[in-house]
């Protein structure tokens, strides 16, 4: 017990006596707490759209005004030649082009029916299609306007219908911050714990102080609970300072309790520092070990259903996120944070990233050798 | 020039004598390319969803089976009361329940109205409105099968066209991105710690005691990694055209030369970062947290840029990665040319010879 409070004495100096270093694990998470959850928007809104007008009839006029009038779209041109508006799209300048052909209203009247072509950037497609579909609810009203002009439908609408209602559960305005700051501070927490940890034993070997180590008495378990507790303490302390920003820029309160989201992320802390340290017994050198955690980490961070669902990735990709702790911890926060689950909801999360760091630890223990 | 030659030479041996690094250079633009070229896509599908059936009779049983029968969702499973449901969403294992009121047929026939409540779980606003929306599509679809087809007059129908990618693929727009992700942080990496490598070794000193002027010094670090990088590049561009299915549809020698200059932008920002650190781990620390998530946010790939508030719009042009972004985007995808691109290929010029000359100043010929 002396021994490894020596340990952890040993450490919590060398972590204190380079400012610098705690400079940047501080204050970077919190400079990108603060600003990127502002980038994090995936709302569609603005779609820039360019309209190709060759009919100039009374009807093609009320359709551009009723789109115009949403603030949905924002107009970029309105022209009567195509290669103009493709132009337009080439520059991305504008996503979207809506092409009225001549005769339009004529069409309409005599022959019962016309055809408007849209043409979207499908580059990005999400975009595309949901800009696509609103532009197309749009025009169908914009039909029934027309029809009822013409035709007196009964008022009782004889036709079976079904109403389709919907509801948003657990974030009813729809906030996209309060989906990604939770998200982007599990990110940060586990880079710095896990890059930290990852560097660590590995310094003691480029800089020759772990021969010193290694002709001690002191027992392997000892020097990697050494490593590992003053990482641990940073790693919740982090957390914690994470969660005071958030409350305190975003207004975000978790539903669930604050006990919940420190009992899972102490045990989360074990397993990502477990990694780092397995990492670190492996590396010769500090770049050795920052590129190989770097590379799990990216692995990890963007297959961890922070930016894109995980649903929706193909069957390998599922179950490999099934090994994942951050997928863990992400989908933890966000439930408790949002959905106020307990810990009886996590529990499966709970054990899964327990058993991670067991492993992850004992394997780092048994990898450490105490002969070069 | 000799002497140049003899440096770039020296960097050669620093490379090629850590096998485990290169392997790890080497390996990991590959890995990623192939990792997120499959796996990541704005697309929603495949979703769990829960059925809460009131009613039970064959009209919800058909509704059931044609959203079942999507590809939108899959999993489906029942639920039997408002409870379970909310346990269900609690526990994360529902994005989404349809809720159809009770005596669903009778009312439909008889009172020509029935009620379908559709859940989502908002969490992620975007999922949540385009589930409600897959959903309401096929709801109506299914009532219009019911009425059968009846021309309604004075219709207007929309045609659509797909520019660029037709299909909708989601790789179109991530390989990109991720291009100029893994190029922006492996080269910034590569070069953040040569310089620093070498203070912290002690090398550095006999480096300076050597008549070499600081800018070949720089210039000589970058050589070996450049040409590391080239060989990247020519992986990275074979596997996004043979194996994700993404082809160049614009000038290849083009393609090759933006990436070329984007990947010397990069060196010289990890040697700037290198000359102002004065050990490893800040200045991997600077390179890979300093740059993973802005590069990831503000490059415009995941998040539209015009959706930012003004002032990341305007920091979002300080990332080298953005103006990469669009570049490969306008050559490889929409197959367009340099009169497109002109813009963007001097703003990396112009961050090239900031980096550089900064670095080059920074560059100390004294050691404290």
């Amino acid at each position: 017990m002396r021994t490894l409070r020596i340990l952890l004495e040993k450490e919590f100096r060398q972590i204190f006596r380079d400012p610098s270093i705690l400079r940047i694990i501080f204050l970077m998470p919190i400079v990108q707490l603060i600003v990127m959850p502002l980038a994090a928007d995936y709302e569609v809104k603005n779609v820039k759209l360019c309209i190709v007008d060759f009919d100039h009839s009374s009807y093609s006029q009320k359709l551009v005004n009723k789109i115009t009038s949403t603030d949905y779209f924002q107009l970029v041109d309105y022209t009567d030649s195509y290669d103009k508006a493709l132009k337009y799209v080439e520059n991305d300048e504008a996503d979207l082009v809506l092409q009225i052909p001549s005769s339009f209203e004529k069409q309409i009247v005599k022959e019962d029916k016309s055809t408007l072509f849209m043409s979207l950037n499908a580059i990005n497609g999400a975009k595309a299609n949901l800009g696509g579909s609103y532009l197309r609810s749009i025009i169908s009203d914009f039909n029934r306007e027309v029809r009822l002009e013409w035709l007196q439908l009964p008022k009782l609408n004889p036709q079976p219908t079904i109403q389709v209602t919907s509801l948003n559960w657990f974030n009813p305005t729809m906030n996209y911050q309060i989906f990604m700051v939770p998200g982007i501070l599990v990110i940060l927490v586990t880079m710095v714990g896990a890059f930290l940890s990852a560097l660590n034993i590995v310094k003691e070997k480029e800089v020759g102080t772990i021969e010193q180590i290694n002709v001690t008495p002191i027992k392997k378990y000892q020097f990697i609970l050494g490593k590992l507790i003053p990482f641990w303490v940073l790693g919740l302390m982090i957390l914690t300072v994470g969660t005071i920003i958030s409350w305190l820029i975003y207004g975000i309160v978790p539903v669930g309790s604050l006990s919940t989201i420190f009992i899972f992320a102490a045990i989360y802390l074990l397993a990502v520092l477990g990694m780092g340290l397995l990492v670190s017994t492996f590396a010769n050198t500090q770049q050795q070990a920052m590129l190989l955690s770097f590379f799990i980490m990216m692995i990890f961070i963007l297959l961890g259903g922070l930016y894109t669902s995980i649903d929706s990735m193909p069957e390998w990709a599922q179950t490999f996120t099934k090994f994942n702790p951050v997928a863990y911890f992400i989908e933890v926060m966000r439930m408790v944070v949002l959905k106020g689950s307990s810990l009886n909801d996590i529990k499966t999360h709970l054990t899964v990233v327990f058993l991670m760091a067991i492993v992850l630890n004992s394997f780092a223990v048994w990898n450490y050798k105490k002969r070069s | 020039m000799k002497q140049f030659y003899f440096f770039v030479q020296k960097e050669f041996y620093h490379l090629l004598r850590d096998p485990r690094t290169m392997l790890i250079l080497f390996g990991m633009p590959l890995m990623l390319i192939l990792i997120f070229g499959f796996a990541l896509t704005n697309e929603v599908k495949n979703t769990r969803i829960a059925i809460l059936d009131n009613s039970k009779d064959p009209v919800t049983a058909e509704i059931i089976q044609q959203l079942e029968a999507s590809r939108y969702f899959d999993n489906v499973q029942n639920v039997n009361s408002n409870d379970e449901l909310e346990a269900a969403f609690r526990q994360g294992k529902i994005k989404m329940a349809v809720v159809f009121s009770s005596r669903f047929q009778y009312s439909l026939m008889h009172e020509n109205q029935a009620a379908i409540q559709l859940i989502a779980d908002a969490t992620d606003p975007n999922v949540a409105s385009t589930l409600t929306n897959y959903a309401t599509a096929i709801i109506i679809d299914y009532q219009k099968s019911m009425k059968g087809q009846i021309d309604l007059p004075y219709s207007i129908n929309t045609e659509l066209r797909m520019l660029y990618n037709p299909q909708l693929k989601g790789s179109y727009n991530f390989v990109p991105g991720v291009m100029a992700m893994v190029l922006m942080l492996v080269c910034a990496m590569m070069t953040s710690i040569s310089i620093v490598k070498e203070k912290e070794i002690g090398t550095m000193e006999i480096i300076l005691v050597s008549p070499i002027v600081p800018i070949r010094v720089v210039i000589a670090k970058m050589v070996p990694y450049f040409l590391l990088s080239s060989v990247n590049i020519a992986s990275v561009l074979l596997l996004s055209v043979f194996v994700l299915d993404v082809p160049i549809q614009g000038n290849l020698v083009l393609l090759v030369a933006e990436c070329l200059l984007f990947t010397i932008t990069v060196l010289a920002l990890g040697l700037l970062i290198s000359s102002v650190t004065d050990s490893q781990q800040i200045a991997m620390l600077l390179s890979l947290m300093g740059l993973f998530l802005p590069t990831v946010m503000l490059s415009g790939f995941m998040f539209p840029i015009e959706n930012m508030p003004v002032a990341l719009q305007v920091i979002s042009n300080i990332v080298p990665a953005k103006w990469f972004y669009i570049i490969v985007k306008t050559v490889m995808i929409k197959g367009l040319g340099f009169e497109f691109i002109w813009k963007e290929t001097l703003i990396l010029i112009g961050m090239t010879v900031f980096f550089m000359v900064v670095s080059i100043k920074k560059f100390k010929i004294r050691l404290e």
